[in-house]
């Protein structure tokens, strides 16, 4: 690997600088990534490191404040909480399970609809990609407004077709699915906009070969398309459901601090958030949230497992 | 290779294919198509119409089922959300924390993208990455434990530096699969004409990448404006942001629902006026890395 500075004066500086050059060319590789990774290590490893640690003491109140050694008894606590943490875990993993289920069926849909090139493409893309960048908090004002029970449009739209108004929000049953909806709403185009870009780098070869052979659309779409797009499918599961799991900006927004007064839609993150803030009990939230960063890594792995298995 | 390059040439016949096969097509499934898209536009656009118009309205003719389309706007709601409530000084601070975070994010991360892509270092990929998939609340009682003691909170470093830990991944990872697709050959024959590898990346790699940064840069610019979680524990009342403004909105008794969808209005539009222009780059910035096999 020869070395050649455009500016070749002699002399002792040059030469330091050739030397340096040389030097920081050859150590390019972490000289490029160090930085980045120091970065995020240090606003990562740490917190992490230190997290795990107040799970292990009964700090509350003030991280200042003198906290004793408890050993697992947060964990204790936390697994045995039939109350607050199990119904969260349920709600966690509901709100994800369902709202996924959702986006990736309306997004494959929608997605199929927009595959084939028409007119007024560009307007449709326009509408697709609004509330994929919309502000969760504005967006989740915008739905309370909407789901209001008095002055919502949703219960006016629903009397036009004489269905008696509904809670929505403020119901203890109909909270939890109605954020749910607000999620589909939001991250629907994003899974669209994914298996989209699938779609498009898909060959034709093999569903002209189908339809050769004389099978229907739907033949051709569950068992030459389906097949053919699972790897990418698994990818808008993983990056849709890394987020979905993690919600909290729409819930907190609103139904505020510990999910509600019933804690309709209290999740992991909402309550470990309300622990850490709201009441300030560290020890308890630190358990809460290794638990919660345990769910979440071995989800992640699952998909992997199952990505490898299906590209093969 | 080959198999790619045909993916790639068939997608740019797509148009061609698409008429020849048009024929094929019932009458049936075109006026299905076209009323399944109409009422996907519908569901989509139709709630962030209503946010505009309500904020449009007096309070009195929100409540009044009768006015939901017909009543007399008035941009009283915005007067009093950019006056009264000094909303120009959050838009500013949202702006601020987005752009400088976005900009340091960009200077750390496209180096790293690089040298990760170049030099297939997956695991220091994952350590970068983790920090997508690690839940927030965990990391932001100790942060405001240091950042305290450093009497940082409250001001906007700390709240650019807990922003800059939301863009930097998302960079690396849209840059990481930029660099994958760029072919190395391009520098290769630059170090053969006499650039050391540094200058071959600064002078050859560099330049054919500002597509690839503006869809890393504009994304981390949204995702920095949108964040709620960070800036809600970090931001001071001097460094309140828009999302966190929204909400203290309505922590106050009776909720003022023209002025709550003015304040949303005026989040919402910035950001959706920057996708608009940017409407390609973001594409490709979301879908990046999602059709690697």
């Amino acid at each position: 690997m020869s070395v050649l500075t455009p500016a070749r004066t002699s002399g002792q500086s040059a030469r330091s600088r050739d030397n340096f050059s040389a030097w920081a060319n050859r150590h390019r590789k972490w000289l490029f990534a160090a930085p980045a990774m120091i970065f995020v290590g240090l606003l990562i490893v740490f917190p992490l490191a230190w997290t795990l640690y107040l799970s292990l003491t009964d700090s509350q109140g003030s991280v200042r404040a003198a906290s004793d050694f408890v050993g697992f008894e947060n964990y204790l606590t936390v697994l045995t909480d039939t109350e607050r943490f199990w119904p969260a875990v349920g709600r966690t993993v509901s709100f994800t399970l369902v709202a996924l289920v959702c986006e990736v069926v309306l997004g494959m849909c929608i997605a199929l609809l927009l595959w084939r090139p028409f007119r007024g493409e560009k307007w449709v893309r326009v509408a697709i990609l609004l509330p994929l960048v919309a502000t969760p908090v504005a967006v989740g004002m915008m739905w309370r407004l909407i789901f209001d029970p008095n002055i919502g449009f949703a219960n006016q739209l629903l009397g036009l077709v004489g269905i008696p108004p509904q809670p929505w929000l403020s119901g203890q049953d109909s909270a939890l699915p109605t954020t749910i909806f607000m999620d589909v709403w939001q991250w629907t185009p994003m899974v669209v906009l994914i298996l989209l870009a699938g779609l498009t780098s898909l060959s034709e070869e093999p569903d002209e070969a189908a339809r050769m052979d004389g099978a229907n659309a739907f033949q051709r779409f569950f068992f030459v398309t389906l097949p053919l797009m699972m790897p990418t499918v698994i990818v808008a599961i993983l990056l849709r459901g890394i987020d979905a799991l993690k919600t909290f900006d729409i819930l907190y927004a609103t139904k505020g601090k510990g999910g509600g007064s019933f804690h309709e839609v209290e999740t992991l993150n909402v309550y470990a958030y309300g622990l850490s803030f709201d009441y300030n009990q560290y020890g308890l939230s630190s358990a809460v949230l290794i638990l919660f960063f345990m769910i979440i890594i071995g989800s992640m792995w699952l998909l992997t497992m199952r990505k490898k298995a299906v590209s093969k | 290779m080959t198999l790619m390059t045909e993916s790639q040439t068939s997608a740019g016949q797509r148009r061609g294919t698409a008429r020849r096969r048009k024929p094929l097509r019932s009458s049936g499934y075109k006026v299905f198509r076209v009323i399944a898209l109409v009422a996907v536009v519908l569901f989509l656009i139709a709630p962030l119409f209503w946010m505009l118009l309500a904020s449009f309205k007096t309070n009195v003719d929100i409540y009044d089922a009768g006015k939901s389309f017909l009543f007399t706007p008035t941009a009283e709601n915005y007067a009093n959300v950019l006056q009264r409530n000094n909303y120009f000084v959050f838009i500013f601070n949202s702006f601020w924390v987005a752009f400088v975070s976005t900009a340091l994010s960009l200077v750390l991360g496209v180096p790293a993208a690089y040298a990760m892509s170049r030099f297939t270092m997956h695991r220091s990929a994952l350590v970068v990455l983790m920090a997508r998939v690690i839940p927030g609340v965990s990391l932001l009682v100790p942060w405001y434990y240091v950042f305290s003691n450093l009497k940082m909170v409250g001001g906007f470093e700390v709240l650019i530096l807990s922003h800059m830990f939301v863009a930097l991944p998302l960079i690396v990872y849209i840059m990481m699969s930029y660099f994958d697709s760029l072919p190395v050959e391009l520098e290769e024959s630059a170090q053969v004409d006499g650039l050391t590898p540094i200058g071959a990346f600064r002078h050859i790699t560099l330049p054919l990448s500002v597509a690839g940064m503006a869809t890393a840069g504009i994304l981390a610019f949204i995702f920095s404006w949108n964040n709620f979680m960070f800036a809600l524990v970090l931001s001071g009342s001097k460094t309140k942001t828009l999302p966190v403004a929204i909400f203290d909105f309505v922590s106050y008794a009776s909720i003022d629902w023209g002025g709550l969808m003015a304040a949303a209005t005026v989040v919402t539009i910035p950001i959706m006026i920057i996708a608009l222009f940017t409407q390609k780059y973001i594409v490709s910035g979301l879908t990046a890395g999602a059709t690697k096999g």
